[in-house]
């Protein structure tokens, strides 16, 4: 048997493994059991190909042996390392899901569909990194969104299902947009294999070509959450239940700027569109982060700073040389780990505090240093702090910038840098109010916090408390006015709503955080860590993906074979 | 490429329409929209098959062959879009059960921006630090400015 029979695996196994729990859906031991050795094989398949594809060369299968005429799947160096940290993260998150005992919050979730769904997702994710042709892109990218539309509105909750049309709706259009590209794309040059495309683009007119790239441009920067397609995100992920987010927030953008890297190295390369590019990258970096400082929820604060991270990858590819494409691979594997492992953390203070709202959050560091570290660590490495891979990326980008040297790329290693500030800000800032001020320090200041009609009496302007525009601005922090109704209803003793302060006077909350979903979380942080270990070797890998990819031979002669 | 001018008009005619109604608020009509939208790029591969032809299967006909991949295609889309618009009438319905319409509902930034943009026009974050820093009397007047408008 040779390595490239391996390669449908990753797809394969996942949907077998839908197909045992929907099976044994009234027997969870069951299912936990196939769900965890299929994501374990996964992780094992991926691992496998990526050394093969590093030593011998992208590893190519055409389903049923149609040759050149049917579908194929491409494991090459890009697609096998994405595919690596894919599988772990959601090993990882599964696990973690596992010791929430729930897949939610709600008691009635249904438990019986999270593993099906869940493997759909992972089988979607796969597909659509080893895609040998548009259309099974298009369809990888259904199967993932279904399954995300699935797991998004579990339990059927109003928010959720408010948030869940918008996600929906948007989804559904992208994908409309994505079918026109399909057909105009067959319609120009009569295949949808990626490599027989590359093959015949230089054949068409220029504005053929620049129409049929526009088009495909404009569906993956929706599905990628680039600024100004981005506004979908950050309403609809801080809704669903702590791994879904998690899982999401790790994989799904990911999947839409792999698809631009492909798109732009692949079928497109050299063409006008980079400094567009560049353009989109700096706006949702910029515009990102500063959705992020004005957040009061840690859910969200991490949704803008999921979408502001976007641009640092849409930066190395619009960079379009080889040290920008490395960077932007090296910092696409470094965020996978640490935007899922945030959300993760996020999802332990919600348990452990009974909520993720910075009004309601105070002491958490004495209250469990534990979760203390587990949110600092993580946190810090988003914002770049060095040594760690954060940091080793956004240099690797920088320098690119750099290199390349231009205005433009000027001004975005400006605008990267800023960037990285103040996601530093964002963070302290939540840092500041959910870790290090007292649970009564907060209660005080939700019973202090004024409502936007009276006037400031002396004690609260001594606490620095300022009233403008419609909000309140305590220490670097504005809340609006639905803030303050949820800390009108929390001060009030009659209603059920409880902030930290009540909660751990009435002794609500649990005592510790269980160890079954403690310890997934510090393994991803552990694996995010050890990116920065193995940085030399991961960018010696990313590069030699990079140079791959810029000079496509291998890839088209891989899939082409003696016919090119 | 001779592109057939009906299925051109047919097809633009349902996704322009689809698009209009998508604009809609009612999630009904929003998944109406939706399905004809779909409708209409499956069309689409219609007209990127080029012209019509036999039925493709080798030696059961004389003549020219249609193009049998778009077909293939096609038949995924529908499939995936009555999934999809499945989905989409369960949410609506259960939209329906909730607010008791199942109206779009907004957007959480988009809300608190439109109340921020209700309040005033121009950006003064200037006097925020100073109102911050300075004590009494700016606080006050920043204070009543806000109020009144």
């Amino acid at each position: 048997m040779s390595i490239n029979a391996l390669v449908p695996m990753p797809v394969v196994l996942p949907l077998l493994g839908v197909g045992l729990t929907l099976v044994f859906s009234r027997r969870p031991r069951a299912q936990r059991i196939v769900t965890i050795s299929v994501l374990t094989a996964v992780v094992a398949i991926a691992a496998i190909l990526l050394v093969a594809s590093d030593r011998k060369g992208p590893q190519v299968v055409w389903i049923g042996g149609w040759e050149q005429l049917g579908i194929s799947l491409v494991a090459d160096r890009l697609a096998s390392l994405m595919l690596l940290v894919s599988a772990v993260v959601t090993l990882l998150v599964l696990l973690y899901s596992l010791g929430q005992g729930m897949t939610g919050d709600e008691r009635e979730a249904p438990l019986s569909i999270y593993h099906p769904t869940f493997l759909v997702l992972v089988a979607g994710v796969s597909g659509a990194f080893l895609a040998g042709d548009l259309f099974n892109l298009f369809v990888s990218f259904e199967m993932l969104l279904f399954a995300s539309y699935v797991l998004l509105t579990l339990g059927g909750t109003g928010t959720r299902i408010r948030a869940g049309t918008i996600y929906v709706v948007v989804n559904m259009l992208s994908s409309s947009l994505f079918l026109i590209s399909l057909a105009a794309v067959y319609a120009a040059v009569g295949t949808l294999n990626l490599a027989q495309i590359a093959e015949r683009v230089p054949d068409l007119s220029e504005g053929t070509a620049m129409v049929l790239h526009l088009l495909l441009l404009v569906t993956f920067a929706i599905k990628a959450a680039v600024f100004p397609l981005s506004f979908w995100l950050p309403d609809s992920y801080p809704t669903a239940p702590a791994p879904v987010t998690a899982v999401f927030a790790g994989l799904l953008t990911k999947v839409g700027v792999y698809a631009i890297l492909r798109i732009q190295t692949l079928l497109f390369p050299g063409h006008e569109v980079g400094d567009l590019l560049l353009w989109a990258a700096l706006l949702t970096m910029v515009v990102g982060i500063l959705g992020a400082v004005a957040q009061s929820d840690i859910k969200r604060m991490l949704s803008f700073t999921l979408v502001s991270h976007i641009g640092y990858m849409v930066f190395g590819i619009g960079l379009a040389t080889e040290a920008g494409i490395s960077g932007a691979i090296f910092y696409v594997a470094h965020h996978i780990t640490i935007q899922t492992a945030l959300f993760l953390v996020v999802g332990l203070i919600e348990l452990r505090a009974g909520s993720t709202a910075l009004l309601r959050l105070g002491g958490l560091a004495r209250l469990s240093p534990l979760l203390a570290l587990l949110f600092f660590v993580p946190a810090m490495n988003l914002a770049g702090i060095p040594p760690m891979s954060g940091f080793l990326g956004k240099v690797g980008l920088l320098q690119a910038g750099l290199d390349v040297g231009s205005p433009l790329a000027i001004t975005l290693v400006v605008g990267g840098v800023v960037t990285s500030l103040l996601t530093l800000y964002a963070i302290a800032k939540t840092w500041a109010l959910a870790f290090w001020r007292s649970p009564e320090q907060a209660h005080e200041m939700a019973r202090q916090l004024p409502s936007l009609q009276d006037d400031l009496d002396d004690a609260q302007r001594a606490a620095g408390i300022v009233v403008h525009r419609d909000h309140v601005h305590v220490a670097g922090a504005a809340f609006d006015s639905r803030d303050l109704e949820e800390a009108r209803r929390v001060i009030d003793d009659e209603t059920p709503d409880r902030d930290l302060h009540q909660l751990l006077r009435d002794g609500a909350l649990p005592k510790r955080m269980p160890a079954s979903m403690v310890l997934p979380t510090t393994a991803l942080i552990t694996v995010s860590l050890l990116l920065t270990l193995v940085a030399g070797p991961l960018f010696a890998l990313t590069d030699r993906a990079a140079a791959d990819l810029i000079d496509r031979t291998p890839y088209l002669s891989a899939v082409l074979g003696d016919s090119s | 490429m001779n592109a057939n001018l009906t299925l051109i008009v047919v097809a633009s005619t349902l996704i322009g329409t689809g698009v209009y109604l998508i604009l809609e608020r009612s999630l009904t009509r929003v998944l109406v929209g939706l399905v004809m939208m779909g409708n209409g790029v499956n069309l689409l591969f219609m007209i990127a098959s080029g012209p019509a032809g036999t039925a493709p299967i080798v030696g059961a006909g004389s003549g020219r062959m249609a193009d049998p991949l778009p077909q293939a295609l096609v038949l995924t889309a529908i499939v995936i879009t009555l999934g999809t618009v499945a989905f989409l009438l369960a949410m609506a319905h259960r939209s329906w059960q909730l607010n008791e319409h199942d109206d779009v509902q907004d957007d959480v930034e988009d809300a608190a921006i439109r109340r921020l943009a209700d309040l005033d026009e121009a950006s003064d974050s200037h006097d925020l630090s100073l109102s911050a820093t300075e004590a009494d009397a700016a606080t006050d007047e920043v204070y009543e400015e806000e109020g009144s408008s």
